[in-house]
């Protein structure tokens, strides 16, 4: 799988999301993402194989040690968990 | 036809089939599913898909070892949900929620996570079945059956083992722990 780029009109911060396919408030941070126009990129993890898995796994637990999801990375401002208020001021 | 069958058609019959099942049990239980019915078909969906990838239940926010010893303890439903519910109104991924939830009175939002920091960076580590969990009977009372706990929502059994699948939460056997 690896990282899926999302193109959108604001560009103003490097916004990466390390997430779950089968995660309902991954998928909730993906819709935000997307309905603020936000240009990232995101990872299912989970989908990942092998190599590719550990080593993202192991950078998600570098940004949040508790190792929950979703992560989402915006420049070096790290958000875990769907709080769309925390992630709309990140993002602004 | 209501609303709800719409959005049951945009997902395949098993998924659709052990969303009904899960929302029968949950009502039996006491438990009430996210009425959100999107958001909780695509849970259940993950449950499904997990059950192809690991042999089991895994739940659908939490990334899995991939060895059901190791991830026993957040197979739906998981430990951490009766307590998740009670404080936060909603389990981890908010598949179980409460009254308050589904009224509105607690914030829809990514709880945090209650799974012991040591399981998150090992694994499950399972008490030693000679070691029972709770503490021993006062004045030294011979039990004439050992106690049966289920993990995920207290339920206790007096019988030579643990009964197949939980009366009150449907968790199967291997979620049952010696306590007395």
């Amino acid at each position: 799988m690896g990282f899926v780029r999302v193109d959108g009109k604001d560009k103003k911060h490097k916004v990466v999301l390390y997430a779950l396919s089968t995660c309902g408030w991954c998928r909730r941070t993906k819709e935000l993402l997307v309905e603020e126009g936000v240009d990232h990129e995101y990872v299912d993890i989970d989908l990942c194989n092998g190599d590719e898995k550990e080593k993202l796994s192991t950078k998600a637990r570098e940004l949040n040690p508790r190792g929950n999801y979703p992560v989402l990375q915006v420049d070096d401002r790290v958000i875990v968990g769907y709080d769309p208020d925390k992630i709309r001021e990140a993002l602004a | 036809m209501t609303a709800g069958d719409d959005v049951e058609k945009t997902f395949a019959p098993d998924v659709v089939e052990l969303f009904h099942r899960l929302d029968r049990e949950a009502r039996e239980g006491g438990y009430n599913l996210n009425p959100d019915k999107e958001f909780t078909l695509r849970l259940v969906e993950g449950l499904v898909a997990n059950q192809k990838r690991y042999g089991y239940w895994q739940c659908p926010c939490r990334l899995a070892f991939g060895e059901k010893a190791k991830d026993i303890d957040v197979v739906c439903p998981c430990y951490y949900r009766d307590a998740d519910v009670v404080e936060f109104g909603a389990c981890y991924c908010a598949l179980y929620v409460s009254e308050e939830w589904i009224a509105g009175k607690v914030p829809q939002r990514s709880i945090p996570e209650r799974r012991p920091q040591e399981f998150i960076d090992r694994g499950y580590s399972k008490p030693s079945p000679a070691e029972p969990a709770g503490a021993a009977p006062a004045g030294g009372l011979k039990l004439p059956y050992p106690v049966w706990r289920c993990q995920v929502c207290g339920y206790l059994a007096a019988r030579d083992g643990p009964p197949g699948v939980c009366p009150v939460c449907f968790a199967k056997k291997d979620r049952f722990e010696r306590f007395l």
